[in-house]
């Protein structure tokens, strides 16, 4: 086992921090912690994944409660450090909520919660979250959300384009995210937003292992 | 106080789509467009008058709305007990 440990933050109503743990630990051998949301030491914690789910059952908007808990304000100053962090679905939307990240998440155009493998093209290497080189930038990731379209203005989509920072692109965009995207980088290139789950993509026995480099990309 | 949340013009609201075709299915013809949002009604107590608006100001601000989709409006009045 390395000597990294990742912090699992676990709020009321999140349910893919199991998934995680285990993509981290069982997948991966990396030594993780959960951490309760109430918490803000973060002493030994080399990277953060806010995971999945219904953070406070999504009340007022999805992520909008979460940002006030003890542990996100103490995230400005982890973040600020340089480590990393990764929010997947719910943890995105607490991402962009918190002001982590630009842009906002709604309801999918067609009102379905879309549970479903969806080819993605990598559009940057930033941060090293993925690797986009010239043979092949797809791969595939389960998206399992109710709102996940993403959205920002023209000028904020011009200052993603401008620094990189859009990490994925749906290329089959079920849920009419703004230009396709998936999932977008902080400037530092150490915050990751996502709607799919990686941590459902490493292990060949469910289905792919396209998401194991998101997840070593945390301790490298 | 009443809070009024809208999703912003500019962005898509596929719940009031939804909800603009049950109406037509209705029968009841003429919506040009119907949006949904959120109101929010507040009761405040022990709130000095000057305070008000700078409370309410940074509730919809940092909590109610999320103004890179959503605008908000609000309207108080006094209640005597």
């Amino acid at each position: 086992m390395n000597k990294f440990t990742v912090g699992i933050v676990v709020f009321p109503g999140s349910n893919c921090d199991r998934d995680v743990y285990w993509a981290l630990y069982g997948c991966l051998d990396i030594k993780t912690k959960f951490i309760w949301h109430e918490s803000s030491d973060l002493s030994g914690i080399d990277a953060i994944v806010l995971p999945g789910g219904f953070s406070y059952g999504d009340y007022l908007r999805c992520g909008a409660v979460a940002r006030f808990s003890p542990l996100i304000n103490s995230l400005y100053d982890f973040v600020k450090s340089g480590r990393k962090v990764l929010g997947i679905c719910n943890g995105f939307q607490i991402l962009t909520e918190s002001g982590f990240l630009p842009g906002a998440l709604s309801a999918n155009k067609n009102l379905n919660f879309i549970c479903k493998d969806v080819p993605l093209e990598i559009t940057s290497s930033k941060g090293g979250w993925f690797i986009k080189d010239n043979e092949n930038n797809h791969i595939n990731l389960p998206i399992a959300h109710g709102e996940g379209r993403y959205y920002c203005d023209n000028d904020t989509y011009k200052e993603l384009v401008d620094n990189e920072l859009i990490a994925l692109k749906y290329l089959e965009n079920l849920n009419g995210s703004s230009w396709d995207i998936a999932g977008i980088i902080n400037k530092k290139g150490n915050v990751l937003g996502l709607m799919p789950h990686p941590e459902r993509a490493c292990d060949k026995t469910i289905g792919g292992i396209d998401g194991l480099h998101t997840l070593m990309s945390l301790i490298t | 106080m009443k809070v009024s949340i809208r999703l912003r013009p500019s962005v898509l609201d596929p719940a009031g789509e939804a909800i603009k075709s049950a109406a037509n299915k209705l029968g009841v013809d003429g919506i040009n467009s119907l949006r949904i949002g959120k109101l929010i009604e507040i009761n405040l107590n022990g709130v000095e008058e000057k305070d008000i608006e700078r409370k309410i100001e940074l509730l919809c601000d940092r909590l109610f709305a999320n103004k890179v989709i959503e605008d908000y409006e609000y309207s108080f009045k006094k209640i005597d007990e």
